[in-house]
């Protein structure tokens, strides 16, 4: 069932490219951007690194939340999924999945590409690249809340980044700390078995309260 | 007691009261239409019979138990078509048709598909995306899924807006064979439509 949702949003996805382009874009501009603005300055980049990428995916993951459900909402095909005999919450996991694979995946191949600029070292480069696997698919899920409570209100984009951002926190916090714990020295298993836990968390939650949000929403 | 039962319904939107004390009651064969003006909250008790909205009082009862406790049971026998037809523009007619049954719990495969959208008068435009249909074709693509979902309830809001004398026609004895074998229709329309199987009852909003 989910699968059906997952391979119909691909299939839109693979005919709207410029959508999945334009979040990628982003991404690699700002996170760009920073060494360009800071200066060539090798110790301060390497410091900036983790939080810069993991900033820029917050931001670059928030900029497609929009339209997770809105196009659902407008063409009706949202309704029809609250109609469906099967869980409205497994739907919801397909679709935050889908979202996932097509802004989060990218976010994640790109990310070792773009930390060359920062300098950083190959430990470092993998333990972004392992922090921002497990820490996207959190960002969809929990944005998939905020996405569903601000459906079809005015000025909705604004507003869903008030409300989401603040929840992401703890996946910055944990994501940049694992760069700069296996930097220290300290490995970075801690922070990524957190993230991890993270991530365990809310696929169990997240499409639950979606689901509710959305029936909420659509009342 | 009937299958479908409404029961002292009421329908309040901001502060405005659009009905109350509405019965009726559906079995079998039979086809309920809803009528009233703009604004008397048609779509609105179309929408408390899918589920997707709370009546502020009063119960809709499937088989004897209300319908908001059955849920996922409730959904898998009835089919919605809302103003808003669900298909999706960058899709092909065929992908259309096959993921919106698929979402309603019913799994087609390509030759079923093709064959209800060249009963609904699309032959030949089964792989032209949606964007490029007129508004009455993307139309009959939504109404292809009644072909294929083998659901007992169908609630229909506007079936026939935008449809052309032809496509009136082909509703009219879809109705009439859904009616026949048994099935259930509760639908709202401005148009009059001549349905001679079954029992049509009428319900007036004001």
């Amino acid at each position: 069932m989910s699968l059906w949702v997952i391979q119909r949003d691909l299939l839109l996805a693979m005919r709207r490219r410029s959508d999945v382009l334009t979040t990628l874009f982003f991404f690699i501009i700002v996170v760009s951007l920073f060494p360009l603005g800071v200066g060539p300055e090798i110790n301060m980049l390497r410091t900036m690194a983790p939080g810069v990428v993991w900033v820029a995916a917050l931001l670059a993951s928030m900029l497609s939340l929009g339209r997770m459900f809105s196009s659902d909402y407008l063409d009706g095909t949202l309704e029809q999924m609250l109609l469906s005999p099967q869980s409205l919450a497994m739907l919801v996991l397909g679709k935050a999945l889908a979202h996932w694979l097509v802004t989060g995946v990218p976010l994640v191949l790109m990310s070792p590409v773009l930390g060359i600029q920062y300098d950083l070292s190959t430990d470092a480069l993998l333990v972004l690249t392992a922090s921002l696997l497990l820490g996207t698919p959190v960002l969809s899920l929990i944005g998939a809340i905020g996405a569903a409570l601000t459906l079809g209100l005015r000025g909705g984009g604004v507003l869903v980044s008030l409300l989401v951002l603040p929840l992401y926190i703890p996946v910055l916090i944990f994501g940049a700390g694992a760069v700069e714990a296996s930097a220290a020295g300290l490995g970075a298993s801690a922070h990524l078995s957190l993230l991890g836990a993270f991530l365990l968390t809310s696929l169990v939650l997240a499409p639950w309260a979606t689901a509710v949000s959305l029936r909420i929403s659509m009342e | 007691m009937s299958i479908l039962q409404g029961s002292d319904l009421e329908c309040v939107r901001g502060d405005r009261r659009l009905f109350r004390d509405i019965n009726f009651s559906l079995d079998a064969g039979e086809l309920l239409q809803v009528h009233g003006p703009n604004g008397s909250g048609k779509t609105s008790l179309l929408r408390m019979l899918c589920g997707l909205a709370t009546p502020v009082h009063g119960k809709i009862c499937w088989h004897g138990t209300d319908i908001r406790s059955l849920k996922g049971n409730y959904y898998g026998a009835i089919t919605y078509l809302g103003h808003l037809s669900g298909v999706k523009d960058d899709l092909t007619a065929i992908e259309n048709l096959r993921i919106s049954s698929a979402l309603s719990g019913v799994e087609i495969d390509t030759e079923k598909a093709h064959g209800a959208l060249q009963h609904m008068g699309l032959g030949g435009r089964e792989l032209l995306p949606a964007k490029v249909l007129s508004q009455g074709q993307r139309r009959r693509v939504a109404l292809a899924r009644l072909l294929v979902c083998g659901t007992v309830l169908w609630i229909l809001d506007e079936p026939l807006a935008a449809l052309d004398s032809a496509a009136v026609k082909l509703m009219q004895n879809l109705l009439e064979q859904h009616l026949g074998q048994g099935g259930m229709v509760v639908m709202t329309t401005h148009q009059e439509i001549d349905i001679t199987t079954g029992a049509t009852q009428r319900l007036q909003l004001t």
